[in-house]
């Protein structure tokens, strides 16, 4: 992690959905530019820490603050300060009523203000680096679900986001179609993107990660350079569940 | 007379129809302004239940799900009787045209707001999800996200609905309005033939034909482009 302050900084973040308490008082710094992958068994709570630092969740306690934002303060303009953390979805989540250059568009134009022409200006620019600039016109039925998923990945850093949150992007992909999503990623990562990713894709974990955080029950077991992690686990669970992932 | 040139005599005596033809046009005139005026403030005020609905304040909600049930449950040609002879006890006159139109509207009110409502609960929560994580707020994703497909899928419910509800006009008659239904009545009250009601007939399928065919063809026009 470099010197500088955090650009995500959660602190002892607690969560309970009536009587499960499925966050046990997380911590998660995730320095400018990094790449923190976020693993663990299902139920583990990494989704929920993840939707827990753009507020899609409310913690029940604990301070989360993004790019210098207090993003659990009631005085926080809560959209102005989104726009600055994408996210991408398992299920795509694209508006099924516009095309994929509408999808991209809507926010510049309603949340940051922008003019029709200048935000498909912008919408452009972020499916070109999708590489989907030739489907702009086309409707989200009428795309693969790779293709969705880079337009979702579009939508998310055509706001010029300076953290992206990936909620196992890839989990709903025919096999064939992940590469496409996470060749963008790595591409976004080259770009000096900070990313926090939950994802089971443990070979783009090895490949691309600076740390991977393993979590299980509501709490981080360890975290650690990637070869550490998968190499030497240090705990029974991490090895479990490391073992368990290879054999796959 | 043999019963064949009964039958036509009375229900499609030319003479009698020729007759009463000016009064039955006039009552499809009126049945239309009433139903229009039923469909735009139904559909209106139902739209609007449900998008205050989804604020999801607890008090208002109840109130609303109160009135909509209310007025899902009532017969609408009580209702109608209730505000033409009831509303006057408490010094409110209504015509008979207002009595049948707010009675109409408030039941249409009624079964597009459920219908409304459930489009809008229909719309996956990772469309509002997406949407407020790109900046965009609770009314904003409301209106360009969320309304948009919650409207696509209630277009054949609320088309049908729609159309049982506003054939509910001939329920004016009961109240005095010279509607369609009222102006056959009336003609056949007159010439002591039922011959009136035929055109009264032909001028029901006249007039909601072309709204069934109608509601097909937007239910064609806004699915999802493939």
């Amino acid at each position: 992690m470099s010197a500088h302050a955090p650009i995500v900084d959660a602190r002892a973040i607690h969560k309970h959905f009536g009587h499960l308490h499925v966050l046990k008082g997380v911590d998660l710094q995730v320095a400018e530019k990094e790449l923190v992958f976020l693993i663990g068994p299902s139920g583990s709570g990494k989704s929920t820490l993840l939707r827990c630092l753009n507020r899609l969740e409310e913690p029940t306690s604990g301070s989360v603050i993004v790019d210098g934002i207090d993003m659990l303060d009631a005085r926080t303009d809560i959209n102005k300060a989104r726009q600055r953390i994408g996210m991408v979805f398992q299920s795509f989540n694209l508006y099924p009523h516009m095309t994929a250059l509408g999808n991209v568009a809507l926010a510049l134009r309603k949340v940051q203000g922008l003019g029709k022409a200048a935000a498909e200006a912008k919408a452009r620019a972020a499916l070109d680096r999708v590489h989907l600039a030739d489907r702009a016109d086309h409707y989200p039925l009428q795309l693969s679900g790779g293709q969705q998923q880079r337009v979702a990945i579009a939508r998310a850093i055509a706001l010029e986001p300076r953290v992206m949150l990936f909620d196992e992007p890839t989990s709903a992909l025919d096999p064939e179609l992940v590469g496409g999503v996470l060749a963008v990623m790595r591409e976004l990562r080259e770009d000096g993107m900070t990313m926090v990713v939950v994802s089971h894709e443990m070979g783009f974990a090895k490949a691309a990660a600076d740390r991977v955080v393993f979590m299980a029950d509501g709490a981080i077991v360890e975290q650690g350079v990637p070869a550490e992690i998968f190499a030497a686990p240090r705990h029974d669970r991490t090895r479990a569940f490391i073992s368990q992932i290879e054999r796959h | 007379m043999s019963g064949w040139e009964r039958f036509v005599d009375s229900f499609f005596n030319a003479r009698v129809m020729a007759q009463y033809l000016p009064k039955i046009i006039e009552g499809f005139g009126l049945t239309v302004v009433l139903a229009l005026l039923i469909i735009a403030a139904g559909l209106a005020l139902g739209l609007l239940l449900a998008l205050l609905r989804a604020f999801g304040i607890r008090p208002l909600n109840w109130l609303i799900i109160f009135t909509v049930d209310l007025f899902r449950a009532l017969p609408p040609l009580v209702i109608i009787v209730l505000l033409f002879f009831g509303l006057p006890n408490a010094g409110i006159e209504l015509s008979g045209f207002v009595a049948s139109w707010l009675s109409l509207t408030l039941v249409l009110m009624a079964f597009s707001e459920e219908i409304f409502w459930a489009g809008i609960t229909s719309v996956p929560k990772g469309q509002w999800e997406a949407a407020r994580s790109t900046g965009l707020g609770f009314v904003q994703t409301l209106g360009h996200v969320v309304l948009p497909q919650a409207l696509r899928i209630t277009i054949p419910p609320l088309t049908n609905r729609t159309i049982a509800i506003t054939k509910g006009t001939a329920l004016a008659s009961v109240v005095a309005v010279p509607d369609i239904l009222g102006a056959a009545n009336a003609g056949v009250s007159f010439s002591f033939n039922p011959s009136p009601l035929t055109l009264g007939a032909i001028a029901y399928l006249v007039l909601f034909f072309p709204v069934v065919v109608l509601g097909r063809w937007i239910e064609t026009r806004f699915a999802w482009k493939r």
